[in-house]
């Protein structure tokens, strides 16, 4: 492995440097008939699952085939994925806001031979390389983060969790028989990068133990004020501590006011929280972004506590099934699981979803909390009323 | 051969999902193989230590990544996350593990040649791994190492006329929806929007300025294909002010079934023949529809431009002439006090070229925050801190019902001094004269 420059001089780090050019012109990986009906669209079709149908006002049309996409990907697989877009789409191709892969044809010929071959394309362990769907009242991609590949404040993984449901949704992935679209997302620490809070079913590393603080390295590597603003609920004052005769400053975590968000260790190093026992996955679900019929929602705890379980994650992907299956049953046409949950009731949510309902779903964060609560008489009996 | 055993990965190489380990495998059979001749760069079974980190982080249930991580490129101050592994004897191939985001053409689209173009200079100079793309719209680059860093970005700008992406205390990457390159609801260019606002504030995605991160997202309709209102700062969500287009025609073709209802969206089960009342009219958020049995009709002045008769029924409905787009405030994650939506700002603006009027109440925003902001402090955070009237007051907009779900139902009123006859001071001697003490 011999050093090859790029003609980067490092003597001369500011010579030749370019700076602030953004990114390229989106203009200029338009396919002819994209580039040409722009703004100009008649209406759509979805011909089959993960095949849409764009008609212009000109009478022109395009086919789009919507493939499903790890979205952590090799340098080999995205040159497969260029080597197709060659070979059926003019060497065009387009990227989801779900990071699904999406080729553009414009003849049904054309549709047949790139979706028999994308169908026929599998990596060497039997899974599909590209398989077709994503449209519709379905099951798309899962949006999520980075977990144990590249983060450090993971409470749980992300490709493992996605790739392990994803199996189990498959089925919802290439039909579309649902009530209305189902959109999954996964965010492996209560950061949320991503949008678990906004989605029907949401899942989301947590942990549940305080961290622990380093107080002989912690005042090195720590702005303290940092970490103590940090806190949402107050939990850490500074602390003098005595380590070997010497007193050092530190902070104190009032464990009883810490529920673990890990916040204090994205500021302090010194304040690992990770736990293999302890760590875990919420479960939450209602939430929505678009403003069809009833305006966005947020989603909701529905479970407190999942354990992790590398490397399929079974106790998981069981639920989350069992929510789908539910759902898909008894919700109206074009109802959203959140507005199917609360047209219903969560108490009736948690009866049909057979999940139990324990103290840690209701809320107790601050002012808002009281709005959560039932300020009526309203309710349903269900089994969780004893007799 | 594989460098580690991966018995708990391999588990997930089974079932239809595309598997990320088996691309990872593939990967570095490929580097192991390298049949093209690349002197790589970077440790050529970096993939394979990636898998065996993961595979160490699957069986002790905890991230093997060290704490944070420093690391960018001159002129710049973010665009670069830094990552070590904490186990670098036993796979150095992940020591550094650095990722680079590079900013993304609006709308994700691209040719075989552009794409083949990052991949030639990622196979030589990373790990051959990427994500397509990251949440906020980046393309992902996902491991390298430091010395690498200067010879990537040189590589991207001088051959690829490519930039970095945002992170840090600063204007993110911006992401859209396609917009009107291929969808009709489209009120307006998001991707032109987008592209243009990206270039004018590149000082600011570049260079952080800002009291914590802010992003920008646009998106082309109320259906809110790139999650704008729950995903960024500055959400520009697309709309219409004039009547709704009804081709009654083609709502007939609808009724009759010679449309399906939502473009065939419902189409693999049985939900019995299309049935316009229960469907569109009856749905209507804010019943401002009927069907007579020939002729639909909308009361515009009542429709809230919820989408959905227009989802419903593509062909036949349609959004009107006047387009323009609503602006709304806030959105964030629920650190450090709670997830927000977005609030609506601006409820309507005409988007057109070169958006000084949008550009406007972007840079009264960042005057405001940027002064007022705590270290940290998202933005959605200061106008629950400051209120919302000093958000009106910062942007020179009036306040409107529109502004609110709901009026206050507390009485803990502020009022401006001025607005008081008399001022706030009291004549206190008249007071006494008045009631004795």
């Amino acid at each position: 492995m011999a050093f090859i420059s790029s003609g980067y001089n490092p003597d001369k780090p500011m010579e030749n440097r370019i700076t602030d050019i953004g990114p390229r012109n989106f203009e200029e990986f338009y396919p002819p008939v994209i580039k040409k009906n722009k703004g100009a669209w008649d209406y759509h079709e979805i011909v089959k699952p993960g095949v849409l149908k764009h008609v212009g006002l000109s009478g022109d049309v395009v086919y789009t085939v919507r493939v499903g996409g790890a979205r952590l990907m090799s340098v080999t697989h995205i040159r497969e994925i260029c080597e197709i877009a060659e070979k059926h789409c003019g060497g065009h191709l387009r990227f989801t806001t779900r990071n699904n892969i999406e080729f553009m044809v414009e003849t049904e010929a054309a549709l047949d031979a790139l979706t028999a071959d994308l169908a026929s394309r599998k990596f060497a362990g039997g899974s599909f390389k590209f398989p077709i769907g994503g449209t519709g009242a379905c099951v798309s991609n899962i949006v999520h983060t980075q977990g144990y590949v590249h983060c450090h404040t993971p409470a749980t993984d992300a490709s493992g969790p996605v790739k392990a449901v994803m199996d189990d949704m498959f089925e919802y992935f290439q039909s579309m028989t649902l009530p209305a679209m189902v959109r999954i997302s996964l965010a492996c620490c209560l950061n949320m990068c991503g949008a678990v809070h906004c989605s029907d079913i949401g899942i989301v590393g947590i942990h549940r133990k305080p961290p622990i603080v380093e107080h002989d390295r912690l005042d090195n590597i720590c702005e303290v004020p940092l970490a103590i603003s940090a806190c949402p609920t107050g939990a850490i004052k500074p602390a003098k501590v005595e380590i070997d005769g010497k007193k050092v400053n530190s902070v104190a975590v009032n464990a009883s006011r810490c529920m673990y968000c890990g916040n204090c260790y994205t500021m302090c190093p010194a304040m690992p929280l990770a736990s293999g026992e302890g760590d875990g996955i919420v479960l939450m679900v209602g939430g929505k972004v678009s403003n069809r019929i009833s305006m966005p929602k947020f989603s909701k705890v529905v479970v407190a506590f999942i354990p992790n379980e590398p490397p399929r994650w079974p106790t998981l992907t069981k639920m989350v099934k069992q929510i789908v299956e539910v759902y898909a049953k008894e919700a109206r046409k074009y109802e959203r699981l959140g507005e199917w949950a609360e047209r219903i009731g969560w108490e009736k949510f948690f009866e049909l979803c057979d999940l139990e309902f324990t103290h840690h779903c209701i809320d107790d964060f601050r002012d808002p909390a009281y709005y959560t609560w039932r300020q009526s008489t309203q309710f349903k009996f269900t089994k969780h009323i004893e007799a | 051969m594989a460098k580690h055993q991966t018995p708990l990965l391999d588990q997930l190489e089974t079932g239809p999902w595309p598997s990320f380990v088996s691309d990872i495998k593939q990967e570095a059979a490929h580097r192991a193989a390298n049949p093209d001749g690349v002197d790589y760069q970077v440790p050529v079974d970096c993939p394979d230590d990636l898998l065996g980190v993961l595979e160490l982080s699957f069986k002790d249930k905890e991230t093997h990544w060290k704490h944070g991580g420093i690391v960018g490129v001159f002129g710049y101050g973010g665009g670069v996350i830094g990552r070590y592994c904490d186990q670098p004897e036993m796979f150095p191939g992940v020591a550094h593990f650095h990722t680079v985001r590079l900013a993304q053409p609006s709308g994700k689209y691209y040719t075989a040649d552009y794409l083949r173009g990052i991949m030639d200079i990622w196979d030589m100079r990373g790990s051959g791994l990427t994500n397509m793309h990251g949440s906020t719209g980046d393309i992902v680059l996902l491991g390298t190492t430091t010395p690498q860093l200067e010879e990537i970005f040189f590589d991207v700008t001088h051959k690829m006329n490519t930039d970095l992406g945002g992170s840090g205390g600063n204007l993110r990457t911006p992401a859209d929806c396609l917009g009107q390159s291929r969808c009709e609801f489209a009120c307006y260019d998001t991707q032109d929007l987008c592209h243009t606002l990206t270039n004018d504030y590149q000082d600011e995605l570049h260079r952080p300025a800002f009291p914590y991160k802010f992003k920008f997202k646009f998106d082309g309709c109320p259906n809110g294909c790139v999650a704008s209102i729950a995903r960024s700062d500055f959400s520009v969500i697309g709309t219409w002010k004039d009547d709704i287009r009804i081709d009654q025609d083609r709502v007939k073709a609808y009724v009759a079934g010679e449309f399906k209802p939502g473009g065939g969206s419902h189409s693999g089960r049985d939900w019995g023949k299309f049935d316009i009342v229960k469907e569109v009219v009856d749905r209507c958020p804010t019943g401002c529809m009927s069907y007579d049995g020939a002729k639909l009709s909308i009361d515009n002045a009542n429709c809230t431009r919820c989408m959905h008769c227009i989802n419903t029924m593509p062909a036949a409905v349609k959004i009107g002439l006047e387009t323009g787009t609503s602006i709304l405030l806030g959105a964030k994650a629920p650190i450090l006090d709670g997830a927000q939506m977005s609030s609506l700002l601006v409820p309507f603006v005409v988007v057109e070229k070169p958006y000084d009027e949008i550009k406007e109440v972007i840079e009264n925003i960042w005057d405001w925050w940027m002064e007022e902001g705590k270290n940290r402090e998202r933005v959605g955070e200061t106008m629950k801190r400051l209120s919302f009237q000093k958000l009106l007051e910062v942007t020179n907009i009036k306040a409107m019902p529109q502004h609110v779900k709901e009026p206050r139902s507390n009485p803990y009123i502020f009022f401006k001094e001025e607005e008081v006859p008399g001022g706030f001071a009291h004549d206190e001697a008249g007071y006494r004269q008045r009631h004795m003490r």
